[in-house]
């Protein structure tokens, strides 16, 4: 058997704000192709941590690996580069159009994205060639959206992070947008870590969720045994919610 | 009207030239400053706070400051550095420049959408791409949008430029203000004005090029401005190194002296310019560094502001003293006493006086108490004054500062009981004003002088070409010739009255 290292391992990662405790000593390991949600209430910790990845945010102590390898030992440039990132900001360049704004990273380290590539993927998030030679402003909350993930995965990433990338849309696109993501990891072959605070997303989506409070690693489950009751009264609580919409829903069809 | 404004085309180009390297020295400081604000609040709030507190000095007393800013750096940069003219006009508009530029760039990078500052980390730009691909184009438009404005402030603060010896549009300006030519100052402003006017809108369709990504806008703009800037090198690129640079202070009386002594060095072969409106204090040193070459002074004045003497030892002996100090510390040659004086006297309406019956400053002194002096704008700062005042123990209900021009207007019109008169003026006698009888001698002698800068004064036969001059003006046709400058009707320009005088005094 050849030993692999797991795709992303936080080693002890802790990070203060001032007096406050974002991410308190986290250790865990996520796997090669996993798709992983971090859950939680505001100020959890859970866009922290997830920022560590990337160096978006430098833990103040403890590691955080990617293929076995110390992030810290990576240019931040260089390392983001590697790694598809996805916001709900969305973030697009406003003064370039959207074919430009996907093409930016392989322009960053000095390639040119051929049109083709541009096409197969905007088809990725379900748009058509059309709006390559669009400008941001002429697009909806959800096409935007669409982009950046078309944008985070123009350099082929083994990794893509997601911080609340489908908190400001219609739920209607925001189920979409989702299933096309989850799609989109099974097909690429991702390891993706996607943080939101709706469980029932969390639970449709991922093949393993976290839940975070205070800083600290509340439950570690997947999506069946969080449903089975497992995983604790702080995780529990928040499966509740999506639990006792779909029962209340039931009990208007019954 | 139409001639004043024809006859500007130099005055113009060097405006130009002027404005536009301001504008441009103060892009070149103010973008890294903004570049450097924006990731450090502290160095923000400093600069920020400078600029602003540059932006309260008023324009004409920061070209004023770099005069004595620029005379000291010589003992760091050698007596080489210039310290009238281009160099401290420049260094001040810069100035005056930054803080449009400054804030707005500020103002842009605080304005930026945080989420596309984050993504362009998230995507993995480097501190210098983020600048290059983010920042900066998004910021373009604002940074245009307070360039305009400096360049509008830079373009009008210009004209003041003329009072360090620096041609510009404000020289028509100033010299119509001294000899009531309003032709020639609405030419000026008209001037000034229109390429303000077209500055903005030029530099305001770069500004809507970057707004709307329109590549085309961007270029017009900048390639119409660039034309206009390289024109006004172009025609300027003539000058000579070796004229004769004549300074004036900014009366009649110094600019048809400046333009008799021109007018005789151009017969001789010389080639000259002018530095016409210089401010009085910054004349003595201009000469005394050899910034110009000529300039005009009177014995009271060098005695009281350069020799700082309050004693009154009689004519003879200030002469005698004065020329000797220049010899000895500045290397200055007085070539002589030209003829005429010129003193600070205290004047009034004949009727005024009669009434009040006055007839010397002791009378005066009786009286003070009820009425108003008007001085010029340093008179009252003056140390004759001070010493007149202290010596009759005057003591006036108001003083009103006027600029000379209009300070004769205000004694005729009665908003002044008394002013400041010039003895050489013609208006003294066109008005028919009493000047009264300085019993104590307070005042000290006036006597106009010719002075020659240290290097100029090397030039031998630039010395004998002027010598003739010394002793050759009588004050009746030095107060003819002012007079035909100053008065509304037949207004002579100090060329013309030069000329009559030249011709008068058979010179």
């Amino acid at each position: 058997m050849v030993s692999r290292h797991p795709s992303i391992a936080f080693r002890e990662t802790t990070k203060l704000f001032g007096e406050v405790t974002a991410v308190d000593a986290i250790s865990l390991e996520i796997e090669d192709d996993s798709f992983v949600a971090l859950v939680g209430e505001s100020g959890s910790g859970k866009s922290t941590l997830l920022k560590t990845i990337n160096r978006l945010v430098d833990p103040d102590s403890g590691s955080v690996l990617m293929e076995g390898e110390d992030v810290r030992c990576a240019d931040a440039p260089e390392l983001r580069r590697r790694i598809g990132y996805v916001f709900q900001g969305v973030g697009l360049f406003p003064h370039m159009d959207v074919a430009e704004n996907i093409a930016i990273g392989p322009r960053l380290s000095g390639t040119r994205l051929p049109g083709e590539r541009i096409e197969e993927l905007l088809a990725g998030v379900e748009l058509d060639g059309s709006y390559a030679s669009r400008m941001p402003s002429e697009l909806s909350g959800g096409q935007r959206q669409r982009i950046g993930v078309a944008r985070a995965l123009a350099n082929d990433p083994h990794i893509l992070l997601m911080d609340e990338p489908f908190g400001a849309l219609d739920p209607v696109t925001r189920d979409a947008l989702g299933k096309r993501v989850r799609a989109l990891h099974d097909r690429l072959g991702l390891t993706t870590v996607m943080v939101t605070h709706d469980m029932a997303e969390a639970l449709l989506l991922a093949d393993r969720v976290l839940v975070m409070s205070e800083g600290r690693l509340a439950a570690d489950r997947t999506p069946k045994q969080l449903l089975a009751g497992e995983g604790g009264e702080i995780a529990q609580s928040l499966v509740a919610v999506p639990r006792d919409q779909a029962e209340a829903l039931a009990g208007l069809v019954g | 009207m139409f001639e004043a404004l024809a006859g500007l085309g130099d005055k113009l180009a060097a405006h130009i030239l002027l404005a536009s390297s301001a504008i441009a020295l103060g892009i070149i400081v103010a973008l890294p400053l903004a570049v450097w604000a924006s990731r450090s609040p502290a160095v923000a709030r400093i600069t920020l706070g400078f600029a602003s507190l540059v932006q309260t000095i008023p324009a004409l007393a920061l070209l004023a400051l770099f005069f004595p800013i620029l005379l000291s750096l010589r003992a760091v940069f050698g007596e080489g550095l210039p310290t009238l003219g281009f160099l401290p006009a420049l260094l001040a508009l810069s100035l005056y420049a930054l803080l449009p530029i400054l804030r707005n760039t500020v103002t842009a990078r605080e304005h930026m959408a945080a989420g596309v500052l984050e993504a362009a980390d998230g995507v993995g730009m480097t501190g210098w791409q983020k600048l290059r691909l983010v920042e900066a184009p998004l910021a373009a438009p604002y940074i245009m949008a307070g360039i305009r404005t400096a360049a509008v402030w830079t373009i009008g603060a210009a004209t003041l430029s003329t009072t360090i010896g620096q041609p510009s549009l404000g020289d028509p300006i100033f010299a119509g203000l001294q000899t009531q030519n309003w032709a020639l100052v609405l030419a000026g402003c008209i001037a000034s004005a229109g390429l303000a006017i077209i500055a903005d809108s030029l530099l305001g369709m770069v500004e809507r090029g970057f707004a709307a990504r329109k590549k085309w806008l961007i270029w017009t703009g900048a390639s119409v401005a660039a034309i206009g800037i390289a024109l006004s090198a172009w025609s300027l690129r003539a000058q000579d190194e070796d004229a004769i640079v004549i300074g004036a202070k900014s009366f009649s009386e110094q600019y048809i002296l400046a333009q008799l002594v021109g007018h005789r060095l151009e017969e001789a072969g010389y080639k000259v310019e002018y530095r016409d409106g210089l401010g009085s204090a910054v004349v003595h040193n201009a000469v005394t560094t050899s910034e110009i070459d000529i300039s005009f002074d009177y014995t009271g004045t060098v005695w009281t502001n350069q020799l700082g003497r309050e004693d009154n030892p009689g004519r003879e002996q200030i002469y005698r003293t004065i020329v000797d100090w220049e010899r000895d510390t500045t290397g200055t040659l007085v070539l002589g006493n030209l003829g005429f004086e010129n003193a600070y006297a205290l004047a009034m309406r004949q009727d005024r006086a009669n009434e009040l019956n006055i007839a010397t400053i002791n009378d005066l002194a009786r009286s003070a108490r009820g009425l108003t002096i008007g001085g010029d704008v340093e008179f009252f700062e003056r140390p004759e004054w001070i010493a007149v005042r202290d010596a009759y123990n005057l003591n006036f209900a108001r003083t009103r500062n006027f600029t000379s021009t209009f300070m004769y207007d205000a004694l005729t019109g009665g908003e002044a009981d008394v002013i400041s008169a010039y003895t050489s003026d013609g208006r003294v006698a066109a008005d028919r004003l009493v000047i009264l009888t300085d019993t104590k001698e307070a005042f000290p002698s006036y006597d106009a002088l010719l002075m020659i800068s240290p290097e100029a004064s090397q030039d031998a036969r630039l010395v004998e070409t002027l010598r003739p001059l010394v002793g050759a003006i009588d004050v009746d046709s030095m107060r003819e010739a002012n007079f035909s400058v100053d008065r509304e009707d037949n207004k002579k320009s100090p060329r013309e009255a030069a000329e009559n005088l030249a011709k008068k005094l058979g010179l």
